[in-house]
């Protein structure tokens, strides 16, 4: 699957919804329901510091597609990384520097992704970016 | 509708209807407000103050002989009176506007601090502090060979005051504590700490951002050298603040800032300085903002700081009841005197989670640390649900916000 087709996926899963409860009883369960994240990757290597939560992430090269693994202490946080790990995750560097993300503002959680200090998430998506840069600078 | 209580009787109705912003919906709920201890919001009068200074009379104060910067003038000098007041400060003079607490204590770590103290010398703050009461001295002591010290924090969140005792010696040069606690609420005994820091030779700041708007502030009682506030936790504007400092230390420090308006003479050779307080007052300064400062502070006198508090205890022992009732809940801060701040952690939850799904329903509450990193750690928590409530808060939104913890809980089981 393309990563547009994972993010229209979730955009129509997300149309079931019909109140902010539904919502976000549904990415509370994504969170719970996220791969265990490996423990040797727990370090202050993987961590992004928000001022709210903590996200660990951790990215490797399988072939020429970037895996992503990811964690945060909060589980709303948690829901969300799960999407974006299922969006981004298993795609070559270049499809990942080049994902135009519109999923979040589609379902109604943008501010998620708002740039303020407090937010973890969107230091975790430039982050994502981050490594697919250097995954394709270490092919080329 | 009359809201009455044991202790008060408010007009809460009318008191509402000055504040603009809290009319209206959040996510489709009525705005819940309770992160007063952030920012607090502004008064009809105070958005007015702001408006009328720019239609009407806004110009250059001080050194204009036109009619427009004599006014400017005018109301900018009635507002350091009116701090003068507030704080019962002996003369306006002793007044400096400032953009907020932050620099007020910047400018005390920058000219006493850096002027008067030396290798060896020790500052003491406390386990209490918000960052802004940590740092400027930490910068401080980096620079000039000091040790900063912390008063250590008791389990019910009060200062250790016999630890305090033992750390004041003839090294001790400042002591930099807040009158009230930022992410617990705690009411510090500053009076006591300024007698107990007097005794050995050692100056006072008070970092007074939290208790200005709850509690009674009386520099020459509490005799206190420094003390320091922000307009923007009074219901004035974001952006100005007030540092008052007795006039014998004024005089003696340096000035802050070179520039504009703190000079008297200068030429290449030499400059020199302005008379107090304008000393510290370098470049033109944020006119509109002290001019609306005033307006805030009569809003206070209006209903009267007495009157404000004992409501605000009011809401905090309700609010502490009822969430208290919330099994799972443990309230951080259960200081004797506190202003009206409730901060608590819910067992298996994320604080971000709870803030999240509170907004959801309309209430703005702040989660995290509150830029009080060393007060989570000696509490052994990354951070707290903080409600923190004003005057204009009702016993009904206190309601709403154990209705949301509730549903908070059925979501995350």
């Amino acid at each position: 699957m393309t990563i547009n087709e994972t993010q229209d996926e979730i955009i129509e899963e997300f149309e079931l919804f019909d109140d902010w409860e539904g919502k976000y009883e549904y990415i509370i369960d994504l969170g719970k329901k996220l791969a265990p994240f490996e423990e040797q990757f727990r370090t202050e290597d993987h961590i992004i510091k928000g001022c709210q939560s903590r996200v660990w992430l951790h990215a490797e090269l399988n072939g020429d597609k970037v895996v992503f693994t990811a964690d945060s202490d909060a589980i709303i946080v948690k829901g969300l990384i799960s999407m974006l790990v299922k969006v981004l995750s298993r795609h070559t560097p270049e499809e990942i520097i080049n994902a135009d993300l519109y999923f979040m503002e589609r379902v109604g959680l943008q501010q998620h992704l708002a740039q303020t200090r407090s937010n973890g998430l969107a230091s975790m998506l430039k982050q994502m970016k981050t490594y697919a840069l250097a995954f394709s600078a270490l092919k080329n | 509708m009359m809201t009455t209580t044991s202790a008060v009787s408010f007009d809460i109705e009318r008191i509402r209807a000055d504040f603009p912003i809290l009319d209206q919906e959040v996510n489709g709920r009525k705005l819940v407000y309770f992160d007063n201890a952030a920012t607090t919001q502004k008064p009809v009068a105070v958005i007015e103050a702001l408006m009328n200074y720019y239609r009407g009379y806004n110009a250059n104060i001080h050194r204009g002989i036109h009619t427009l910067a004599e006014k400017a003038t005018a109301d900018f000098e009635a507002s350091r009176r009116a701090v003068r007041d507030f704080l019962n400060a002996p003369s306006a003079e002793e007044i400096i506007f400032t953009s907020g607490t932050t620099m007020g204590i910047n400018l005390v770590a920058q000219t006493y601090g850096r002027h008067f103290l030396k290798a060896g010398d020790e500052i003491i703050i406390s386990g209490l502090e918000h960052h802004s009461n940590i740092v400027p001295w930490q910068m401080l002591a980096g620079e000039k060979g000091l040790t900063v010290r912390a008063i250590p924090v008791l389990e019910n969140g009060e200062l250790d005051m016999e630890t305090f005792d033992t750390m004041l010696s003839d090294r001790t040069k400042i002591v930099a504590v807040n009158h009230a606690s930022n992410s617990l609420g705690t009411v510090n005994p500053v009076k006591e700490i300024i007698a107990k820091a007097h005794a050995v030779g050692a100056v006072v700041l008070v970092d007074g951002a939290q208790a200005s708007s709850h509690l009674e502030i009386d520099v020459q009682d509490l005799d206190v050298d420094f003390y320091a506030f922000s307009a923007h936790k009074l219901y004035g504007p974001t952006g100005i603040g007030a540092l008052y400092g007795k006039r014998a230390l004024l005089e003696a420090m340096p000035p802050y800032m070179g520039g504009g308006e703190m000079i008297k003479e200068v030429t290449f050779e030499k400059t020199t300085f302005n008379d107090l307080p304008y000393k510290f007052e370098a470049g033109t300064p944020n006119i509109a903002d002290v001019v609306a400062l005033k307006t805030a502070l009569e809003y206070i006198n209006s209903i009267g700081k007495s009157t404000i508090s004992a409501y605000e205890n009011h809401l905090l022992t309700y609010a502490t009841e009822q969430v208290s009732q919330i099994e799972g809940v443990r309230i951080i801060g259960q200081a004797k005197e506190k202003i009206s701040v409730l901060s608590f952690v819910l067992e298996g939850i994320h604080h971000q989670d709870i803030g999240i799904i509170l907004d959801q329903q309309g209430i703005a509450v702040r989660t995290g640390h509150h830029c009080t990193q060393p007060v989570m750690d000696r509490f052994c928590i990354l951070g707290t649900t903080r409600a923190s409530f004003a005057f204009y808060n009702t016993i009904e939104e206190i309601d709403k916000l154990v209705a949301g913890l509730h549903r908070v809980k059925k979501l995350m089981a």
